[in-house]
């Protein structure tokens, strides 16, 4: 068994490993081929997801992954659950949020009790930058990465990229706008390195406070007019712009945002006619985005972005666990 | 005693220094008295190092750096905001290693309240700061000023404007925003000095800004100078050498206060050292235990363990040709003096004989895990130097 990708698909370079990282902490440092990897994977995962029969797979059977989650979540908490659970997996979600952090534990010691339950892969969700790569360093299994502050979040940039391709065909060559909070985004920054990485151009737009400028060394535009921003684009991803930052510390209040941000049908105008509407949710409908926009079957592919979540969370969990389980594919 | 067969800074070629009851007493030719004769074997002999503003009076670190004396900041637990704090930091070195305390300019460092500064300075302080954080009222600032003015004491600084900075723990810039760490521009730095400077020339005190790490810092800097402004500057050899690139991968030793800024601005401090804007530099010596650093960078506690690296690093401005060794040793040794009004920090007669001998060629490598400190925290760890003390000499007494 090796670890080459044996495929003439000239998107992968001969003799390059399908995936040679232990943990996936974040898109970057990832190379391109190794994130269409993943996306290969997950494709299989869509399908076994859509069956009307039974969804379960056994090949992580037996083996014990740990959702730790420092900070509060709903959908990706469940997402990887129900990704782990239709893999076989025994899954045990960690609400760290009310427990011995409290108590004043600290994370490495955290991460050392979790490591010595023997867990095959952890999954972390932190409010700190760099708190999951911390933690990373003291365990002996795969860590993946559920958001880390204001770092990033890799599975939603996989399932963003896994929802464009699907819809598009391709992620190369698409422009990609992201609205909203840039500034304290881990979504926006993991897009924004996948997008770039599979040859999207990438546009930033938002209220000048929450999208810094040194993102133009990322090598995106960067934007203050929505409609600027908007025009001619294939994909507008909105982000949700978070309530406690619409009290006037950065922008002055959600309706003003909404006056100048809001998604709304005359702006969508402005796009290509086949624009997909793009959001990693939960939504504050009437703030960045009307519900006529986020509802539009045709263009939006709001739930759709919720069920490739599933199959790129179990692609990740499988390619990651592989080593341990000792299964062809790149040991 | 006599010290023979050493080189001196300056070049100049020099057969014994003797020093008799801790002061410097002849220097030149030896005299005719029969006393313990000191082999230095060839080796540089320089003024003991006085830095300039550290945490924590960590002796064996000291040594290790040829650190004599070191002038102690007021952050500590409990605030040396009182005489009787102030007293006790004062013997706690002696008699091997003097440590100058620091008064805190206002009580708790809370930057309300003004401190019993005189009192202070009658139990031994040296000169005032107002510790980590800055004085937010301006009318604070100046009284505190004013006091100071009075006392004929230094006040030290700290550089960042919290309006700006507030909760911020790196340098606005492409690291900061590739890592996501909350951020402010490197502009609060030279905020915060300039409001200081225009306070300081009202109240005519000598102003030491303890760290100056921007472009714009340092031109506001030597243009105060330039107008015979009592303004003096300082920085540690991690403004000097390393950017705010260093914190990636999350390093919390980079974690610093300030923060490490941009290349550019890296490179005017450089400048600032060759054309002497800047008169000091100090190791900001604060180390610090595992369970403070290793932590998610925002939750982890700034500062460096650096006096161990202090000359070291600083022998790198030699090598790269900025400046010679001689006028290093004024930035290490004689400018600190100077700032705290001491009777040391150079090679004169009637001075205290504080003396280090250096092998300033011998290398080796820093090393987190085994330093001579209370702790590892240094952000140049694996690096290899250049440099070693090899003998120090405390009021002429041989420590090692």
């Amino acid at each position: 068994m090796t670890n080459d990708i044996s495929t003439n698909d000239s998107r992968f370079p001969s003799g390059a490993s399908a995936f040679p990282h232990t943990h996936l902490l974040g898109i970057a440092g990832l190379q391109s081929w190794e994130i269409l990897y993943i996306l290969d994977q997950a494709e299989k995962w869509v399908k076994l997801n859509k069956s009307k029969a039974s969804k379960r797979d056994e090949s992580l059977a037996g083996l014990t992954i740990i959702n730790a989650f420092f900070e509060n979540s709903t959908r990706t908490l469940l997402s990887f659950e129900i990704a782990g659970k239709r893999l076989g997996a025994d899954v045990v979600n960690m609400h760290a949020a009310q427990s011995s952090i409290k108590k004043g534990e600290t994370l490495i010691d955290t991460a050392v009790t979790l490591n010595a339950m023997h867990a095959d892969a952890i999954v972390i969700r932190h409010g700190s930058s760099g708190a999951v790569q911390l933690i990373s360093d003291k365990v002996d299994c795969p860590v993946l990465n559920a958001g880390d502050g204001t770092n990033e979040h890799p599975t939603q940039a996989l399932l963003d990229a896994l929802t464009i391709m699907r819809r598009k065909g391709n992620v190369e060559g698409q422009i990609v706008t992201i609205c909203g909070d840039i500034l304290h985004s881990r979504v926006a920054r993991s897009n924004i390195y996948c997008l770039k990485l599979l040859g999207a151009e990438v546009r930033v737009v938002g209220p000048p406070s929450l999208v810094p400028k040194t993102l133009e060394a990322f090598g995106v535009k960067r934007y203050t007019n929505f409609e600027q921003a908007i025009e001619g684009c294939d994909v507008i991803m909105m982000l949700r712009l978070q309530n406690e930052r619409m009290q006037g510390d950065f922008i002055p209040s959600g309706r003003e945002y909404n006056f100048l941000y809001g998604l709304n049908e005359q702006r969508l105008s402005l796009a290509k006619d086949d624009v997909l509407i793009m959001h990693p949710g939960p939504m504050n409908r009437g703030v960045e985005i009307e519900s006529s926009v986020a509802d539009d079957a045709k263009l939006s592919a709001i739930t759709e972005q919720v069920e490739m979540g599933v199959a790129v969370r179990m692609a990740c969990l499988d390619i990651l666990t592989r080593k341990a389980r000792n299964t062809e594919g790149w040991t | 005693m006599h010290i023979q067969n050493f080189k001196t800074l300056n070049g100049e070629a020099v057969d014994t220094i003797s020093c008799e009851n801790g002061i410097i007493t002849n220097i030149g030719q030896k005299s005719d008295n029969d006393a313990q004769i000191f082999d230095a074997k060839g080796l540089l002999l320089a003024p003991g190092i006085i830095d300039l503003g550290v945490f924590s009076t960590d002796k064996p670190a000291f040594r290790f750096g040829g650190i004599t004396r070191a002038a102690l900041m007021p952050d500590q637990n409990p605030c040396h905001d009182d005489p009787a704090t102030i007293r006790y930091a004062a013997l706690k070195g002696k008699p091997d290693f003097w440590v100058h305390p620091l008064a805190a300019a206002t009580k708790n460092l809370e930057g309300t309240h003004l401190a019993e500064i005189a009192l202070m300075k009658e139990a031994g302080a040296m000169g005032v700061a107002t510790g980590h954080d800055n004085i937010i009222a301006s009318e604070t600032m100046l009284r505190v000023m004013e006091y100071c003015a009075a006392l004929n004491l230094p006040l030290f600084v700290h550089s960042e404007d919290i309006g700006l900075t507030r909760d911020s723990v790196a340098t606005s810039g492409e690291t900061a925003t590739m890592l996501g760490l909350s951020n402010a521009p490197a502009l609060s730095e030279v905020m915060s000095i300039s409001s200081d400077m225009y306070l300081a020339e009202e109240a005519d005190v000598h102003i030491h800004y303890r760290q100056v790490t921007t472009k714009r810092g340092l031109d506001l800097i030597r243009d105060a100078k330039s107008r015979g402004l009592k303004v003096t500057c300082g920085i540690t050899p991690a403004h000097l050498f390393l950017s705010d690139t260093a914190m990636t991968g999350f390093r919390t030793f980079t974690r610093l206060s300030p923060p490490l800024r941009s290349e550019d601005d890296r490179l005017a401090c450089i400048e600032a050292i060759r054309d002497g804007t800047i008169d000091v530099i100090a190791s900001g010596h604060d180390p610090r235990a595992p369970e403070e650093k290793r932590l998610p960078f925002s939750e982890a506690t700034p500062g460096m363990a650096g006096a161990e690296t202090l000359l070291s690093l600083s022998l790198n401005l030699v090598r790269d040709g900025v400046i010679s060794i001689d006028r290093l040793f004024d930035l290490l040794s004689r400018n600190p003096a100077k700032i705290l009004g001491i009777n040391a920090g150079d090679i004169n007669v009637g001075l205290e004989a504080d003396i280090i001998l250096i092998d300033s060629d011998a290398p080796w490598q820093v090393d987190g895990n085994a330093m001579q400190g209370k702790a590892g925290n240094t952000p140049f760890d694996r690096l290899p130097v250049q440099g070693r003390v090899r003998h120090m000499m405390k009021g002429g007494k041989i420590i090692y």
